[in-house]
């Protein structure tokens, strides 16, 4: 299958790694991965913060650029939620990679090994926003070592909401403490996601306290062997 | 004040989850409310006229009032009509709203709080945090002290919750049965046959609707509902949604008067105060749906951390991150639809499925639109940024820039980040340039490695 990847700008510019894994994993389960370099960003950020016009033309921008793509997939469960509610989901060829790889490609063990223990953070806009429901924990729950340990409180907040974190930063530390809390508690080495924007969040907090805890997304999980 | 409101939103949370579990058409009842709801705002001058005619049958007297002022002189010229030195009130958010208990005591009159949350607050001159459980922000020893200085001076109440429950019972029994004039909010009025509701745990509400000569309820008019069967749709979500009760403890239904059978005088106070203004609003009237229930306040994690007095209005958390610009104008809360992570929560425990998370984002936009300066910092940074994203050059120039530490994409993330949290090195190759320097792949792609 032939599949466009939609990276997004946070992850192209920061979490590169994550963005290989990706590569690494689709093509290890025998896709063609494209790369339409013109992509940027979804305008989730703008929209989001008031600038509506300004996110739905990017947007639109994000829909011209893989119109001609016969399925989009994308390691951001937030991007893709926002660009399905506003008409950009392709008619339904926008997917969120743990969406892909469980209902279009029906695997779930993609053939991965992992000896760590592992905690995942549910994130909202995965769960509430895009109904990915459990399909994280089934891919994760397929690889090899892995020690997956469950995290208390999970589907709460973990401050980031975007702009949010520096518009309201002392809410936005009070939600993450207590996150924190949680993810220390559950003794995992590694604190997983379906989106790199919470881990931003939570993995800035745990170097900032050297707390000895990784943060990195299901796809590098699922892309080690 | 964070463990006090931390510790209660947590308790209800869990129990109303295990209430709403119980009931397995549970969704199909939130899709009920919110059509109900929809229907009546949408032929609500219809409504709110079978209503008054309906109440008027029943030997009520039905006042219409545009806003606060007309409301309050509605209130307090049936109080003075009556010679009433005081009033006792039930719990009620629309008589917060427009500031009742200061109107009337303008005029020598003092309204007397029979809720103990609102008592508890009204002695310790508080305001109200939280729309279910007014003093949610106390602990139970600051209770005591506060009743040991008030209401049961000079005596020791010990610690037992019932113990000091009591001083408050003693203090309002003697009211119940004195003060000729008693107010109420409603939870619901019935179009179809005149009748009013309010649903409450302690009982002084019921006190309050049947012992006093006068009762005087002012409703928002949002809160009719064109028939009575609609009662028996939201008689289930509520008290699981507000209390995580499978039915409230006190259900008071009236209609009109009825002779030698509690108050002999009827009035009831159709309050618009700035509604209309929100159903004119397409994506923002759903707020008017809202049935007070607080569930969306106990499951978020902005309130829960801040508390409800961090809103400045009667109605705080998601629900009156909403209400309240829309009610008093954008203009006069422009910061409240920013005060959420848009994670949601809200919007799954809505027992009427209001959009919370849309109705915000609606409402950004709006104040963006219509009250921000296009030269405001945030403003001209969103539009660098705007730009940056709109070419693929400009993009790919920024993230050289950014890997620099500095450029737009950095300097709009920065401030603010601050104390708790550091921001990851730019590491030195984006995606796209790791993508470009891939060695070629086989014609037909596959597994190549």
């Amino acid at each position: 299958m032939r599949v466009a990847l939609f990276i997004t700008c946070f992850n192209d510019t920061l979490f590169p790694q994550t963005g290989r894994a990706v590569v690494t994993l689709l093509e290890r389960l025998g896709c063609e991965v494209d790369f339409p370099e013109a992509q940027t960003c979804c305008g989730q950020m703008h929209t989001n913060t008031g600038y509506r016009e300004r996110g739905l033309a990017l947007a639109r921008r994000f829909e011209q650029v893989f119109a001609d793509a016969e399925v989009v997939v994308s390691p951001s469960a937030s991007c893709v939620a926002y660009l399905r509610e506003n008409g950009a989901g392709l008619d339904g060829r926008l997917t969120e990679l743990t969406e892909f790889l469980v209902d279009r490609l029906g695997v779930e063990d993609v053939g991965a090994t992992f000896p760590h223990k592992v905690t995942l953070h549910p994130t909202c806009h995965s769960v509430r926003l895009m109904g990915i429901g459990d399909r994280p924990q089934r891919l994760l729950k397929q690889v090899r070592g892995i020690d997956l340990v469950e995290l208390n409180d999970a589907a709460v907040c973990c401050g980031f909401g975007g702009t949010f974190a520096v518009k309201n930063a002392d809410t936005s530390m009070a939600m993450l403490s207590d996150k924190l809390r949680d993810v220390l508690n559950s003794g995992a080495e590694v604190c997983t996601a379906a989106d790199n924007s919470c881990l931003l969040h939570i993995g800035g907090a745990l170097r900032h306290q050297r707390a000895g805890v990784r943060v990195m997304h299901v796809a590098e999980i699922l892309a080690a062997t | 004040m964070r463990r006090n409101v931390g510790k209660a939103t947590d308790t209800i949370r869990a129990r109303r989850a295990a209430r709403v579990a119980e009931v397995p058409d549970w969704e199909a009842l939130r899709d009920a409310g919110a059509a109900i709801k929809a229907r009546a705002m949408a032929s609500l001058p219809e409504q709110l006229e079978r209503l008054e005619a309906a109440v008027t049958r029943a030997g009520g007297q039905v006042h219409w009032a545009r806003d606060a002022d007309e409301c309050n002189a509605i209130v307090g010229a049936i109080a003075g009509e009556h010679g009433a030195r005081e009033v006792i009130k039930v719990k009620s958010l629309a008589t917060d709203e427009i500031g009742l208990n200061d109107a009337l005591a303008a005029q020598g009159v003092e309204a007397i709080e029979t809720d103990l949350a609102e008592l508890i607050n009204q002695l310790g001159h508080d305001t109200s945090s939280h729309i279910l459980v007014p003093a949610i922000h106390r602990n139970r020893a600051e209770i005591k002290l506060l009743f040991e200085h008030t209401i049961a001076r000079g005596q020791d109440l010990g610690w037992e919750i019932t113990a000091i429950a009591e001083a408050a019972r003693r203090h309002l029994r003697e009211k119940f049965l004195s003060v000729p004039v008693a107010t109420s909010g409603a939870n619901f009025a019935v179009a179809e046959t005149g009748t009013i509701g309010v649903v409450e745990s302690e009982g002084n509400g019921r006190m309050c609707l049947t012992l006093p000569r006068v009762l005087i309820t002012v409703m928002g008019i949002e809160k009719v509902l064109p028939e009575w069967r609609d009662l028996e749709v939201f008689l289930q979500l509520l008290p699981r949604s507000a209390t995580g009760e499978r039915m409230n403890p006190y259900t008071s239904l009236w209609t009109g008067v009825r002779a030698g059978d509690g108050p002999q005088e009827f009035h009831l106070v159709l309050l618009d105060n700035g509604r209309t203004d929100v159903l004119a609003d397409e994506v923002g009237r759903q707020a008017l749906h809202c049935i007070r229930c607080s569930a969306c306040l106990n499951s978020c994690p902005v309130y829960s951390r801040v508390g409800g007095h961090a809103y400045e209005s009667v109605y705080p958390g998601p629900i009156g991150a909403i209400l309240t610009p829309q009610l008093r104008g954008l203009e006069h809360a422009p910061t409240l639809p920013w005060a959420s992570s848009l994670c949601g929560a809200c919007y799954e425990v809505c027992p009427v499925k209001i959009d919370i998370p849309s109705v915000l984002l609606h409402l950004r936009a709006r104040v963006v639109r219509e009250y921000k300066s296009r030269r405001s910092p945030e403003a001209l940074a969103m539009e660098a940024v705007g730009r940056v994203f709109g070419s693929q050059r400009r993009y790919e120039q920024a993230q050289k820039l950014a890997r620099l530490g500095r450029g737009p994409i950095v300097t709009a993330a920065l401030p603010g980040w601050s104390a708790m949290r550091g921001l990851p090195e730019v590491p030195e190759q984006t995606f796209r340039e790791w993508w470009r320097s891939r060695p070629p792949r086989a014609a037909g792609g596959g597994a190549a490695q």
